[in-house]
């Protein structure tokens, strides 16, 4: 027992000497779950390649990432969805958004005899959603897919139950998409659905689509390609029927670069271009644009510039889509905004 | 306060810090003191965690009022918060596990305690107590595996056809909503009253049951009627923990119960409690409004469980007027 004591004793004591005489910066972070599994791979392989930092990332969500970072208790936060307006307005200090991944949503379903990629028009996601398109063969549904023999059974809409990036997306896919969606339900990582049921995380959701017959709902695109669940295309802002892979969620990210705000706060949902998917989101990292301590500040920059370039390899890996060109070059520029 | 310390007192004249020192030896004092600190602890910690609650939920309570216990609404884009369709599905929920487990773990509590031999009695009451110890996503996961796929298959149709003209059992059965989460409840809280009530049981003393067979009762007579009235007090209580536990449940009960904010007579539809919606939303809960909504959720189901408690203490009281157990 005492002999336990005095190993644990002096291997902290050890830690805190090394901490204490290499420099170690350690950064603490915390935010949305979503990037969370390509987030923890940068930080170990960036850890590897510079020993001296060390970041510790705890996956909260993006809501308890946001009231961290603006309480001063993380050194940084991640959100899936972009700071608001009012919350920028009431942080004390300056926040600049940095996209890191992008991310999609894919509309998974469970049809008795439908075996086929359904394709999903905008009108017919929005009104199944609303609960305004109550059956399959529905003529928005029947219309975009012709030769598939569609019952007339009750659509059951699942939703997810938790608050979530994944959510956030879809809501502000469909709030882009239909008038009425906008001014009855609104964006956000958990909203007044109109209809459905709710499942606990992507597993929930994927779960309740699998069990329940004559199910939908909306998963997220790595969950779906990592666990190989069989999801529709959906329609594009260009009238044509994607379906979601990590080149179309790129050529999205690239149809919206163009016109790219400088605080990056953009939403790239029903995106321009005839190859983009239109579902898809960029997820941010939420930097204090004033580090006061130097070290923190050269870690935090070293990280984001490694991030920019190197990083962005691994995603692919792990099924995130890398970000386009344009975007990369726009963010290194911004780097020198953190002072 | 004590006896102790007015007899300790009395033995020893008081001069200041020798004598304090003194009354320490005895050791009674200590002990005194200890466990007084220890039960202000509890205290203090109930008190702090009400407090803060209150504190927090300020920005709801001063928009909302009491129209938070009224509003079927909850909308956080829209900032319009009401706690009626959880308090609801806390209360049915609950309810229903209820009606099925205090039938079935009072009859299994008679069995193990008054007609199974001991030793088979000791072997299953083991194993009872291990289901109380299994954590509650593991019965989440058996509910959306086995009870889920078996509500929406056979249960449901079965219920449907024998008592689907009621407005309890009509509407579309998903095989998630009240039902199945008062069923998935019930599983989870059997165990506590069985465990607890078959303790009480075995309490009851010998001369009760011989009384009672000495003047002709028969030996379910004797047990109905004199030895479940005399622990009647103890089977309140595991009841009441059984209560408990099924208001505060949070993951099995969000696996199971389709999580939708609605008041639907329907047993079969999909409903939320309190509880799981705080899981559920406390994490991205971004506006301050929202997040004060939700802490003052936690302040109401904290306010239910006390209500709940109060009305069992009544209860247990008045049902020891009607006789029984002698003081």
């Amino acid at each position: 027992m005492k002999k336990t004591l005095l190993v644990v004793w002096l291997l902290l004591g050890a830690a805190a000497v090394v901490a204490a005489q290499s420099g170690t910066v350690l950064l603490n972070a915390a935010g949305a779950t979503f990037p969370y599994p390509i987030y923890s791979k940068w930080f170990d392989v960036y850890h590897t390649a510079h020993p001296n930092i060390q970041i510790n990332y705890q996956s909260i969500g993006s809501g308890g990432g946001i009231r961290q970072l603006q309480a001063g208790t993380v050194d940084f936060g991640a959100s899936d969805g972009p700071m608001s307006d009012e919350q920028l307005a009431q942080s004390k200090f300056k926040i600049l958004h940095f996209p890191t991944v992008l991310g999609a949503d894919v509309p998974s379903y469970n049809i008795a005899g439908v075996s086929g990629e359904l394709n999903f028009t905008q009108k017919a996601l929005a009104g199944i959603f609303l609960g305004t398109i109550t059956k399959w063969n529905d003529p928005e549904l029947t219309k975009a897919n012709p030769g598939v023999n569609l019952p007339s059974t009750d659509i059951v809409v699942v939703h997810r139950s938790d608050g979530s990036g994944t959510s956030y997306i879809w809501t502000d896919f469909l709030s882009k998409v239909s008038e009425e969606w906008k001014n009855k339900v609104g964006k956000g990582t958990s909203v007044n659905w109109p209809v459905g049921l709710g499942g606990k995380g992507n597993e929930g959701v994927s779960g309740l689509v699998k069990q329940t017959p004559n199910a939908i709902g909306y998963i997220e695109l790595v969950y779906a390609a990592q666990n190989g669940i069989a999801f529709g295309k959906v329609q594009n802002a260009a009238g044509k029927f994607i379906k979601a892979d990590l080149a179309s969620v790129t050529a999205a990210a690239a149809g919206a670069a163009k016109n790219m705000p400088d605080d990056f706060r953009v939403s790239i949902t029903n995106a321009p271009g005839a190859t983009s998917y239109p579902i898809a989101s960029f997820t941010w990292l939420l930097i204090p644009a004033h580090i006061e301590d130097a070290a923190k500040r050269d870690a935090i920059q070293g990280f984001l510039k490694w991030m920019l370039t190197e990083g962005q390899k691994y995603n692919e890996g792990l099924t995130y889509s890398q970000l386009p060109k344009g975007v990369v070059e726009k963010e290194l520029k911004a780097l020198s905004l953190i002072q | 306060m004590s006896a102790t310390a007015t007899t300790v007192a009395h033995e020893v004249p008081p001069t200041g810090l020798r004598a304090f020192v003194r009354k320490l030896r005895t050791g009674d004092e200590i002990a005194h003191l200890i466990t007084l600190v220890f039960a202000a602890g509890i205290l203090l910690v109930t008190s702090l965690l009400v407090f803060e609650l209150w504190r927090t939920s300020y920005l709801s309570r001063a928009k909302f009022g009491w129209m938070f216990f009224w509003t079927r609404t909850w909308d956080p884009i829209f900032d319009n918060f009401g706690a009626a369709p959880f308090i609801y599905g806390t209360l049915v929920t609950s309810a229903v596990a209820l009606v099925i487990a205090v039938p079935l773990g009072l009859a299994s509590a008679i069995f193990l305690s008054e007609l199974a031999p001991r030793k088979v009695s000791d072997i299953i009451s083991f194993l009872i107590d291990l289901l109380a110890a299994v954590p509650s996503v593991i019965y989440g996961l058996l509910g959306i595996f086995i009870v889920v796929p078996l509500m929406r298959t056979i249960l449901g149709p079965a219920i449907k056809s024998v008592l689907g003209f009621t407005p309890l059992f009509s509407g579309p059965n998903y095989g998630v909503g009240f039902l199945t989460a008062g069923i998935v409840l019930a599983i989870m809280v059997v165990p506590f009253i069985i465990s607890v009530s078959r303790e009480v049981l075995l309490t009851v003393p010998r001369e009760q049951r011989e009384a009672a067979l000495a003047l002709g009762a028969t030996r379910w007579e004797s047990t109905w009627q004199v030895v479940v009235p005399w622990a009647r007090t103890g089977i309140m209580g595991s009841i009441f923990l059984a209560l408990a536990r099924a208001l505060g449940e949070t993951m099995a009960v969000t696996m199971v119960i389709g999580n939708d904010p609605k008041i639907t007579a329907s047993l079969f539809a999909p409903g939320y409690t309190i509880a799981s919606v705080i899981a559920n939303e406390f994490t991205e809960a971004t506006g301050d409004l929202y997040l004060s909504a939700l802490i003052e959720l936690g302040l109401v189901l904290f306010l239910m469980t006390f209500i709940l408690n109060g009305l069992a203490r009544i209860l247990i009281v008045a049902t020891e007027r009607g006789g029984g157990r002698p003081a």
